[in-house]
């Protein structure tokens, strides 16, 4: 730690330098948060499935629907506590781009099987009481500043109710909050009965089945007997656990891991060349001096360790900053408007960028350092 | 001696001491290389997309759904509807009749070859006129399907990007079984991505009673479109929306395209930046190690401006070959790469290959170009203000 100053002034030499490298760092840094942060949205809702839900869909396709009686019968399979279901409403409030996702829902089971929804014990009570209440999370109550006691209109491109009206107008009674960072507050839901009695067509059908089983480590069993539950019925299923049925979902849009990982690797290639080649011209230019260090007794180990502190100060000061600046642009929100909803910073890749600018520091460093060890005392001298 | 030999000679010192410093220039010209590359393929996806949906869809085609849907999923029609907007006035005719295919669309879960995870892959019921309203539609392998049978032909890319669409095999349609009888291209048309069978049999399978959800029909003539629109939106016996088939799909395309490209905008950008340092760090090296030689120049006579630009010439030089070397592998790296998305308007698969086009080659040589210009900028000024009595002194 005593000659820190050496490193610090050997950094002030030539503070343009510095500062350029500083900031190409950084922007690595910022990239790195970026595509962390994209490849959370499109692929994280994998961490927050819950391990002892099952999803339950039609065979076939999720468009196609399953009869509202399912529930019972899979409630009377061993290993389930609770199946409850949901419906695709295909709503758009104002404007297509608007999207959100909007669900009729059976209030008391949805929110037994969602624990990552926070509701008031008022807003619940006020939801069971009216027939047309519905809930919204607090992203998309706060885009369209949405508040208690409003009424929404919101178009379905599905359903349409007996008068031929597409429109439903909904009471908002309650404001849901997620229980983690991960939880997606953008959905809207209403109450299933209220749906039922009102749409046209697919009277007594639902999209899909959310299923609690009573032992997560049996998950796959009872997934497998629901399935023979209803084979060779007019609507065969197909059960997964949450987590594979998310995961799935993901891989519809292709494979983000690899596409992230590919532009990072160019990303961190480019970065480490140009960062690398200014250690080595920094060294360079300083011989003469490291020769007199060495000179007047500083062993190789030290010269060494002097160089790899200067490059690693410099990665890790590029990358701390580019990791803040990363982070106070993502708590900004989605830059996409609205197609991902879940645009957060994930506190494990801040981990993983804060470990990889301190490799990226070694890496640039660790060439020129061992450049010195070659370097004769005698030869550095007289390039003085 | 004029300015231009003047501006040749100090270029050429410049590019015969390029040897000298080939760490910094290797690490320049990669970074603007790296940079270029990322932005060309990137967007070659985004533009392959939009390829997809959009290529061979002629501006006589027109589509027509129930109104307030924005895709076929969510339409609907009854036969009544379809045979009322098949005889609108516009719509080309032969003689078995109006050049109008009713459909139905639909989507099955099929795994993907590539991660062997399930995908919403489009199956689509046609009437026989539906291989006359798209143009280039032609079976490559096997057969069409018989009529009334249940048998499907599978589009290239879905035969592609799916598995179990090999002719002969069958896929299962809740608790039939449909062999595939054929695989039929398009020209790189959407509906390559489509599984195709008989309208009335999809009917059946899916209870759709006699039911479509959209009317794809050929027209007279582009000029036809607003003579068959209008008969339409004026018969209150239909509440309907018709568009150009061409319009459709670069509509449904919209948002994905729009997704991909911004998110290669800017990383692309950002990437531009970092390079940007580098350039700039490249070129103030090379300045400070060029000092007494320009500073000897200067005092032989030799202009400000001439060291500007050979300065300027330099850098550009260098980012035109990372330019080249990163659109070059980008070109290689992606160029026809296939692979299928998800497209959320549709909630269906669109198999496609990347596209690294003319226009995003010369998008990404402007971007190198740009990055040359602004890193050189600044260390050529430097260069030419340089007190020549004092850089002569460090002699």
């Amino acid at each position: 730690m005593k000659y820190f100053h050496l490193v610090w002034s050997n950094l002030k030499r030539k503070k343009l330098r510095t500062l350029l490298t500083v900031l190409s760092v950084l922007v690595a840094f910022v990239l790195f948060g970026f595509l962390s942060s994209i490849k959370q949205a499109l692929t994280g809702g994998v961490q927050m499935a819950g391990a002892d839900r099952l999803v339950v869909r039609h065979r076939v396709s999720i468009i196609q629907l399953l009869p509202e009686s399912y529930k019972a019968r899979m409630e009377r399979i061993p290993g389930v506590l609770l199946a409850t279901h949901q419906t695709w409403f295909g709503g758009i409030y104002q404007d297509p781009k608007n999207f959100f996702m909007q669900s009729p829902v059976v209030p008391e089971e949805f929110l037994e099987i969602s624990p990552d929804f926070i509701l008031s014990p008022e807003q619940k009570k006020a939801w069971m009481q009216t027939r047309t209440g519905a809930i919204v999370g607090r992203k998309t109550a706060d885009k369209f500043h949405w508040k208690i006691g409003d009424k929404v209109p919101i178009q379905s491109s599905i359903w349409s109710q007996a008068n031929g009206n597409r429109t439903w107008e909904f009471d908002i009674v309650g404001i849901f909050d997620g229980k983690e960072k991960g939880t997606d507050t953008t959905p809207l839901f209403f109450r299933y009965d209220y749906f039922e009695e009102a749409r046209v067509g697919g009277k007594g059908m639902v999209g899909w089945y959310t299923i609690r089983v009573k032992d997560p480590g049996q998950a796959a069993e009872t997934a497998k007997l629901v399935d023979k539950e209803f084979e060779n019925s007019d609507a065969e299923t197909k059960t997964e656990p949450e987590g594979a049925f998310v995961q799935a979902w993901a891989s519809q849009i292709g494979n983000i891991e690899l596409m992230v990982v590919a532009i990072l690797g160019a990303v961190f290639f480019t970065i480490l060349l140009v960062a690398g080649n200014t250690m080595s011209q920094a060294v360079r230019e300083r011989a003469g001096e490291l020769g007199v260090l060495k000179a007047i007794g500083f062993t190789n180990a030290q010269v060494v360790a002097l160089i790899l502190v200067e490059s690693c100060l410099l990665s890790v000061l590029g990358g701390g900053l580019g990791l803040g600046l990363a982070w106070l642009l993502i708590s900004r929100g989605d830059p996409t408007g609205g197609l991902l909803p879940l645009f957060f910073f994930p506190g494990r890749d801040l981990l993983i960028g804060a470990g990889l600018s301190l490799a990226l520091g070694l890496a640039t460093g660790i060439f020129p350092a061992l450049q010195t060890l070659r370097l004769r005392v005698a030869d550095a001298l007289r390039r003085m | 001696m004029n300015w231009l030999s003047q501006i040749a000679s100090i270029t050429r010192f410049g590019l015969m001491s390029i040897p000298q410093r080939r760490g910094a220039v290797a690490a320049t010209v990669i970074g603007i290389a790296g940079v270029v590359a990322v932005l060309v393929g990137v967007l070659s996806m985004a533009a392959g997309f939009r390829q997809a949906m959009t290529v061979s869809s002629s501006p006589d085609t027109a589509i027509v759904l129930r109104s307030g849907a924005d895709s076929e999923m969510v339409s609907g029609f009854s036969r009544e509807q379809t045979q009322i907007i098949a005889d609108s006035p516009g719509v080309a005719r032969t003689a078995q009749g109006p050049l109008s295919s009713a459909e139905l669309f639909v989507i099955i879960n099929l795994p993907k070859r590539s991660t062997g995870t399930d995908a919403n892959v489009p199956l689509r019921g046609v009437e026989a006129s539906a291989l006359l309203v798209r143009d280039n539609l032609r079976i490559i392998q096997g057969r069409m399907f018989d009529w009334g049978k249940d048998e499907v032909v599978v589009g290239s890319g879905a035969a592609r990007e799916f598995a179990g669409l090999d002719v002969g095999s069958s896929i299962k349609v809740g608790r039939y079984e449909w062999p595939v009888v054929g695989v039929f291209s398009a020209n790189g048309a959407i509906c390559e991505s489509e599984i195709w069978t008989d309208a009335k049999v999809l009917q059946a399978a899916y209870h759709r009673g006699d039911s479509f959800q959209s009317v794809r029909a050929k027209l007279t003539s582009p000029d036809a479109f607003q003579k068959f629109k209008d008969s339409l939106t004026s018969n209150p016996q239909l509440t309907v929306t018709a568009s150009r088939q061409s319009e459709y799909y670069a509509q449904q395309s919209e948002a994905m395209t729009r997704l991909i490209t911004s998110l290669g905008f800017s990383i692309a950008f950002l990437m531009a930046i970092g390079a940007v340092f580098g350039a700039l760090n490249t070129m103030y090296s090379t300045v400070a190690a060029r000092t007494r030689e320009i500073a000897t120049l200067r005092a032989l006579g030799f202009g400000g401006g001439a060291v500007v630009v050979s300065l300027m010439i330099e850098s550009l030089l260098l980012a035109l070959l990372g330019g080249v070397a990163g659109a070059s592998l980008a070109y290689f790296a992606f160029n026809g790469y296939h692979t299928s998305t998800m497209n959320f308007q549709s909630f269906s698969q669109v198999a496609f290959a990347f596209r690294v086009t003319p226009q995003l080659l010369l998008q990404g040589m402007s971007w190198a170009m740009a990055i040359g210009l602004i890193g050189g900028l600044l260390p050529a000024i430097r260069a030419a203000r340089l007190p020549i009595a004092a850089a002569l002194r460090e002699l």
